[in-house]
């Protein structure tokens, strides 16, 4: 049956004139998107897979080395891979966490009749809007230990941020927080309004108290919406590098995109860093396959 | 169970004005109906007594206790709404229990199986209590959502149009079954509708409400046969009763542009001072019949079968009006015939105001 969903060329059409066929426009448009997936996404994905297995360097002339897995088993005994590991699951967890904290409350805020509303809504959405080096480097200043309004609002005097071991991963969720609340407000908001008022309503005529509707009525119907919002911030979290790359040098803070990165364009270890990368991809894709089910559980019930 | 006032209820959404000086008088135990067209102001009603509205002016009265500053919850009462309302992802089962499972008024588990079981067989539910809501029929939603208002012996039912979105067999099946269910549970029920048929066949008591105003309160007996007005006239019975302008000359009926004449027996309601007046006269159809030695000669203009009777259509001059006749009544589009009506069952309106002569007093 899908042949029926091609609309079929209107044979007066100028294309027609010229001689097209609908497969030949179809062609047309896919083409060039499929050969630039190829070249520049499939292509270097296939090639690295490859080099994860040699010793390459970039950096010299010596050919590559076929060493098998010993890339692989070299950094997952690594302690320090590991450690960047912990760091970064860390960072999502805190960050998703906030994220879905303001976001969602935030939008239950905004979920009802108030003046302003739409031009609120717009304002508050500005910060996913801008780029995350913008937002590094200008966060750099709030942070600022001599300078910095947040020291200056908070009253801690010369408190270092982003240069103290403890504090600097909280920094950089703070403002991955910040910036990215918005996103999970914006889905909120879409869940929330899509809540039908008479269940409200129902649920008023059912004595049922704020807290009882909220946890009975609101989150389970919002719940797939936020599932949604979480594995889109889990992914997005996890490969987070500009951000805390522009705002922290604290090996506290080294997420494991800074370690790759590190890795390859620093130490010019090509062959290990794309086996990294590739545990990095089998990771992010194992996590998102656990959330995709628990969506759907969450859908089905 | 609980009696009900509403006095002089006023109700505005911004310009728009939905209800005006409404009173509204249910006793404990009854089954009342409140009849309108859509957007007569039925469902604002039904909101202000739940506590889903505030009135603009008026008070509410639930047992004779003001209301007006008490929520929904505190009111106590149940509605079951035209878009069932159940709680998706939930069984049937969790929606049943729902209201009963609230914290602060948390019942015991076997309190709540034992409610829940009953209300189910109640419903004839039973077999549908472990399924997901969203795998339901329409009247099995509907059902449910009538179950989740009974389990909670709230004081008032509040049903708004409960029935409309069925088809029409499971709304006969369910008008009877809702109806028992009052009766048993001796419950004060107000229903909304505007479907007359409903009202009739349903209602204790019926109240028909016209552009936020109850035009005529009184027992179905009582609006069918004796309707306040030509509004109310025309809009209960099916097909409604004929409305023909015309006078009263030396007793009999004489209608004003065609010259046909009936007789008249309004007694001592026939005095004087309606003599002469221009007025509109209101026979049902049932009581308009066919009869060869008839006094007026009209023409079938249509002839509707419905089975166990036909409903005619009939031509006199520029007028026409109904007549139900027995189906076995043998006749044929633009045959002549002769009619004549009962003139016991004749009620008079006032032309200019629409009024019926004996409510006017």
């Amino acid at each position: 049956m899908a042949t029926t969903m091609i609309t079929t060329l209107d044979r007066s059409s100028r294309a027609a004139a010229r001689g097209l066929s609908d497969i030949s426009i179809r062609n047309l448009f896919i083409i060039p998107t499929v050969l630039f997936l190829i070249v520049f996404n499939i292509f270097p994905l296939i090639y690295s897979l490859g080099y994860s297995f040699t010793d390459f360097r970039a950096s010299t002339n010596a050919s590559a080395n076929f060493v098998g897995l010993q890339n692989y088993r070299d950094l997952l005994n690594d302690p320090y891979v590991w450690s960047n590991f912990a760091i970064t699951a860390k960072y999502v967890i805190i960050s998703v966490a906030g994220q879905l904290l303001v976001g969602f409350g935030v939008a239950m805020l905004l979920n009802r009749d108030i003046p302003l509303k739409g031009l609120l809504t717009t304002l508050l959405l500005l910060p996913m809007m801008l780029s995350m080096a913008v937002v590094g480097l200008f966060w750099k200043l709030l942070y600022d230990p001599s300078f910095g309004i947040i020291n200056y609002a908070l009253g801690l005097g010369t408190f270092e941020w982003l240069s103290d071991p403890k504090m600097a991963l909280y920094a950089v969720a703070l403002t991955d927080i910040w910036m990215w609340s918005p996103f999970v407000m914006l889905l909120s908001l879409a869940g929330l309004s899509a809540v039908p008022k008479h269940l409200y309503e129902a649920a008023a005529i059912d004595r049922a108290g704020p807290f009882y509707t909220f946890f009975r009525i609101t989150l389970p119907l919002v719940a797939p919406i936020l599932m949604i919002a979480v594995i889109f911030r889990t992914m997005e979290a996890f490969k987070t590098f500009d951000l805390a790359y522009i705002l922290t040098t604290q090996p506290t803070a080294e997420l494991i995109s800074i370690r790759l990165y590190k890795m390859a364009f620093q130490e010019w270890q090509t062959g290990r860093s794309c086996a990294l990368a590739y545990i990095v991809l089998i990771m992010v894709l194992a996590i998102t396959n656990i959330y995709v089910k628990y969506l759907n559980k969450v859908k089905e019930r | 169970m609980a009696h009900i006032q509403l006095k002089n209820i006023s109700k505005s959404f911004g310009n728009h004005t939905a209800l005006t000086g409404l009173d509204l008088d249910i006793a404990d135990g009854e089954f009342f109906v409140l009849l309108g067209e859509t957007g007569a102001g039925k469902t604002t009603t039904l909101r202000l007594i739940a506590g889903l509205e505030k009135p603009s002016e008026g008070q509410v009265f639930i047992d004779g206790v003001d209301v007006a500053d008490w929520g929904a919850a505190e009111r106590d009462v149940a509605l079951v709404l035209q878009q069932y309302s159940l709680y998706p992802r939930y069984t049937v089962r969790e929606n049943l229990e729902f209201p009963l499972k609230p914290k602060i008024r948390r019942l015991p588990d076997a309190e709540i199986k034992d409610r829940v079981d009953r209300a189910a067989r109640t419903l004839r539910i039973e077999h549908l209590l472990d399924r997901k809501t969203d795998r339901l029929s329409g009247g099995e939603m509907q059902r449910v959502s009538i179950g989740r208002a009974i389990v909670r012996k709230p004081r008032v039912f509040l049903m708004d149009e409960p029935l409309s979105a069925l088809d029409a067999k499971l709304r006969e099946a369910l008008r009877t079954e809702l109806k028992n269910l009052q009766m048993q549970l001796g419950a004060t029920f107000l229903f909304v509708t505007h479907d007359q048929i409903e009202a009739m066949s349903m209602g204790d008591k019926v109240g028909v409400l016209n552009h936020g105003r109850i035009i005529q309160t009184g027992t179905p007996h009582e609006i069918y046969n004796n309707p306040r007005d030509t509004y109310v006239a025309s809009f209960v019975g099916s097909p409604p009763m004929n409305l023909i302008d015309g006078k009263l000359v030396n007793g009999r009926a004489v209608m004003a542009p065609l010259n046909f004449e009936l007789p008249f027996s309004g007694g001592a309601k026939a005095s004087a001072a309606t003599e002469g007046r221009p007025l509109v006269f209101g026979i049902r159809p049932e009581d308009v019949y066919l009869e060869s030695g008839a006094p007026v000669e009209a023409r079938v203009h249509d002839v509707e079968n419905h089975g166990v009777e036909k409903i005619l259509t009939l031509r006199v001059g520029d007028t026409t009006l109904r007549a139900t006749v027995p189906a076995r009544t043998d006749v044929a589009i633009e045959q002549p015939v002769r009619f004549a009506w009962n003139p016991d069952k004749v009620v008079l309106f006032d032309k200019g105001s629409g009024v019926s002569l004996r409510h006017a007093g």
